[in-house]
């Protein structure tokens, strides 16, 4: 539950043979500059998140080696990479609209890496057909990217940026270019990858939901800069700016859902919309908590729980309230409803939640 | 018409409206006019009496088959040589590369004849470097089959580097990222995954130069002379038949008429539906 | 036409002194500019075998000076491409061929005024490069082994007069090219990339130093002819009458031989 925003310094002495990522990215184009730090251990999931243009993208661009760095360093597992070619770079890279080769089949396309990077024809294929299977698409090998769904060539943008053993896997927008429904099975699917990769996960991504649920450390990017990096949880909690009040506030749980209910880890249940078995998160914003001094008789939401105000943040003429008690959760009300229910620290509260405005998806 | 058991029994009426505007149909139809009614006029005056007799003789076979063959390795030399050209000016950056690019468009607008000379102040025995290919190599390209090959390839290659380039240019350069971030160098991205994807462009482009190379004459004339059986390709043919035996020209230009329009037909099915 | 040279020159604006000088040394009367009935005046618009454009132009611009007011254009190309374009309604007024074969087609078709008459004839030369370093002295020396000749295609005029001489000599010649035209011919030799050429006396006049003439007996087995005509449906009769009267006197005769042309 830490949380830094202050950049790491060039180049600190001593973490040099640090296995995992350092990097300092400094992109200097025209009137936009991206300067940020960035430092993963192996197995951590990173997510750049961060409104349109803020440079998320270019930071992936520059880790892969395909935009160059104007200063800064960029090592891997103790490796210097910054003047290193993006195809000697033990990076793997899952485009947002994936860019399979459409002359390939989806093995080809998977033992394209290998092949590159000096495995025999045969070799690469068996590798290729290796991921594909674990990747569930064993039955698709033969197929050419334009008869794949959206999902299923998500996986083999996966698989194929896999393939090549990264040290370092980046993934842009993963989630972007599929509709809806088929974003809650990817996005499942993807977070067992993501959580079995033993190397470091970049991932960037606008959404953060996708965000909160794929990566295990958020790093909140504006304007080419760092404002704040740290658990998904502890972010939702204590945003430090209006953007990420707005877009990375979300209480967000797991649970083991069975039918329209979700029992949490953290205790109480949660009724849904959704119906569903098994692992799953709940989510839903701070904007759709009510709170009451009293507990509200014939009210129509089951979700009802015992609160106390642990703290109160305003961000304009919005205040968000932190919540402690049955369920730990955040809650955005107008100074004029706060001040209406008196709220203050210690201050006990009802707050409840509809359904209809609760997220559930499978784990 | 029908489309579908849901279809009326009469045919699909068109969406209200939605005409060819006069203004583009008058002038389209004009041009199409302006480009067929030669061709007509050729079929019309054509000798059919005695262009058995005319097509039958040996010269013409030969000249045709000597088109063919030149025309065919000029557009591989121009594929050879000409992709890659297309790749440099498409996908890099230095300094001069519009005028580089102007250059190698040269040869559309220059008079082919002048092209013939040039080739021969460059590649002829006391050419610039013609002189040195004869005294170290002792190969002399004028007069020869390879010379035709060689001029024909200066007038078409230009038509396959401008294809090719717009080609490159509309390709998305992503996928050449992509092959890096999986470790291909830039020939290998070039090689199994933009010429893959261009493939449909260069083909186009490949078509262009082989029947721009197949009409070619003031160059090959040039620069190549005039040979049965060695440089005297159809084109040449037709216009030293048209000296004195206008019938045997016509019947000449539609032989290379029919093959062309076989060829590119065929092509044209094969290559470019898939575009 | 692809070889086909097309001038227009200008009318000058001589000054009257000037036209007066012109006229004295040209000893023509002063009539032409006076009486309005034939006198020369407009367009002329001549097609000449490509061979014939260095004295043409020259008796061209003294047309100019002699006749103020009129303007000649020339066409100069191959005399059958010129024929086919006559036969196929070109507007012209004279038309002057390389050859008596080509200049019936145009008299078979109808289409000249009058009865052609030849004005000049023309021999065969060998062109070398300078220098002869080959020594060619004969047409027999054009077969040596190794030695690179090109001729004029039997389907031109200079071609079939190579064919008919070559013939009469008994000798059998592989040339590396057949070209399409005299002047391309004389090209291959003055680039040095052929080593001798049978062409024309008049164009090997022409390419000045770039290449050397060699006479051979044999050439007067194949003279051309070259008739002038004016043409039935000429726009400008009055002037194609003059000009064709300026190509046949001893002036006009001075001129072609002058350019390697012998007289008639």
């Amino acid at each position: 539950m830490t949380e830094s925003t202050v950049p790491h310094d060039a180049g600190q002495p001593g973490r040099t043979a640090a296995p995992g990522l350092d990097a300092r990215l400094v992109v200097d184009r025209g009137a936009f500059r991206l300067d940020i730090a960035l430092t993963a251990a192996p197995g951590d999931v990173v997510a750049l998140l961060g409104p349109n243009g803020a440079g998320k993208t270019t930071a992936l661009r520059a880790l892969a080696g395909l935009t160059p760095l104007t200063a800064g360093h960029l090592r891997l597992d103790g490796a210097e990479l910054h003047r290193t070619p993006p195809e000697a770079r033990p990076v793997g890279v899952v485009f947002q609209d994936y860019l399979l080769f459409p002359h390939l089949t989806a093995l080809d396309n998977v033992a394209f890496g290998p092949r590159c990077r000096g495995a025999g024809k045969a070799e690469a294929r068996a590798r290729a057909a290796e991921w594909l299977d674990r990747m569930g698409l064993a039955g698709h090998a033969g197929a050419r990217p334009r008869h794949l769904s959206g999902g299923q060539a998500q996986r083999v943008a996966l698989a194929r940026a896999l393939a090549i053993d990264p040290r370092l896997l980046l993934l842009d927008e993963p989630l972007a270019a599929l509709d809806a429904r088929t974003r809650l099975e990817v996005r499942a699917r993807l977070r067992r990858h993501l959580a079995a990769f033993e190397a470091v996960a970049v991932l960037v991504t606008h959404d953060p939901l996708d965000a909160m649920v794929l990566a295990d450390r958020l790093v909140v990017v504006e304007h080419g800069r760092i404002v704040q990096e740290g658990a998904p949880t502890d972010i939702a909690r204590h945003p430090r700016t209006e953007y990420i009040a707005q877009l990375v506030g979300l209480n967000l749980y797991r649970g083991h859902a069975d039918g329209h209910t979700v029992r949490l880890d953290a205790g109480p249940a949660v009724s849904t919309t959704e119906d569903l078995s098994g692992p799953a998160f709940v989510a839903f914003p701070p904007g759709a908590v009510t709170l009451y001094r009293d507990r509200p008789t014939g009210s129509s939401a089951r979700n009802l729980w015992r609160c106390r105000v642990a703290g109160l943040e305003t961000h304009g003429d919005q205040i968000r309230a932190e919540l402690t008690g049955e369920l730990s959760l955040a809650a955005d009300l107008t100074t004029v409803a706060a001040a209406e229910l008196d709220l203050h620290p210690g201050a006990p509260v009802w707050a409840a939640v509809k359904a209809a405005q609760t997220h559930a998806y499978p784990a | 018409m029908t489309s579908g058991p849901a279809a009326p029994r009469t045919a699909r009426p068109r969406p209200p409206g939605r005409g060819v505007p006069l203004a583009l149909l008058a002038p389209a139809l004009l041009g199409l006019a302006f480009l067929l009614v030669p061709l007509l006029a050729l079929l019309v005056r054509a000798p059919w009496r005695s262009l058995p007799e005319q097509l039958t003789s040996p010269e013409v076979w030969q000249a045709l088959r000597l088109s063919l063959f030149c025309a065919t390795a000029a557009t591989a030399l121009s594929l050879v040589v000409g992709v890659p050209l297309a790749w440099l000016l498409a996908r890099t950056e230095f300094r001069g590369r519009g005028l580089v690019r102007a250059l190698v468009t040269l040869p559309l607008v220059l008079p082919p004849v002048v092209g013939g000379v040039a080739l021969l102040l460059a590649l002829g025995r006391n050419g610039v470097v013609g002189q040195y290919l004869d005294a170290w190599f002792g190969i002399s390209l004028p007069f020869t089959t390879a010379g035709v090959v060689l001029a024909e390839t200066f007038v078409a290659m230009p038509f396959l580097v401008i294809s090719v380039e717009g080609t490159l240019r509309a390709a998305d350069p992503r996928f050449e990222e992509a092959a890096a971030t999986l470790g291909a160098s830039r020939f290998t991205a070039f090689r199994r995954v933009t010429l893959p994807l261009i493939a449909p462009g260069v083909a186009a482009g490949a078509v262009l130069a082989w029947a721009r190379a197949l009409g070619e004459f003031g160059a090959t004339i040039t620069f190549a002379g005039n040979f049965p059986g060695r440089t005297q390709t159809m084109p040449l043919a037709v216009y030293l038949a048209l000296q004195n035996d206008p019938a045997a020209a016509i019947a000449l230009s539609l032989v290379l008429l029919a093959v062309s329009v076989a060829v590119l037909a065929g092509l044209r099915d094969r290559w470019m539906r898939t575009a | 036409m692809i070889r086909s040279a097309h001038r227009t020159r200008r009318s000058r604006r001589a000054a009257g002194a000037a036209a007066v000088v012109v006229l004295a040394l040209g000893g023509c009367s002063a009539s032409g500019t006076d009486s309005a009935g034939d006198a020369p005046s407009g367009t002329l618009t001549v097609f000449a075998a490509a061979s014939l454009k260095e004295s043409f132009t020259a008796l061209g611009e003294r047309f100019e000076k002699e006749h103020p007011g009129t303007e000649v254009t020339f066409n100069f190309g191959g005399s059958d491409a010129l024929a086919a374009g006559i036969t196929n309604g070109a507007p012209a007024d004279v038309f002057a061929a390389a050859s008596t074969r080509t200049m019936r087609l145009v008299t078979d078709a109808g289409d000249t005024a009058g009865e052609p008459s030849t004005f000049a004839r023309n021999r065969l030369e060998i062109a070398t490069v300078p220098g002869n370093p080959h020594r060619i002295g004969s047409l027999r020396d054009l077969a040596a082994p190794g030695l690179k000749v090109v001729l004029c295609d039997r389907a031109v005029p200079c071609g079939a007069a190579a064919r008919t001489a070559l013939t009469a000599d008994g000798v059998d010649l592989t040339p590396v090219s057949y070209e399409q035209d005299v002047k391309s011919a004389l090209t291959k030799v003055a680039l040095r990339e052929a080593d001798a050429a049978v062409v024309y006396r008049t164009d090997v006049r022409a390419a000045g130093d770039k290449v050397q003439g060699v006479q051979f007996p044999e050439s007067a087995e194949a003279v051309n002819a070259y008739p002038i005509a004016r043409l039935d449906n000429a726009p400008n009769p009055a002037a194609a009458k003059a000009f064709v009267a300026l190509v046949r006197s001893p002036e006009g005769r001075a001129v072609l031989s002058e350019a390697g042309f012998s007289a008639p």
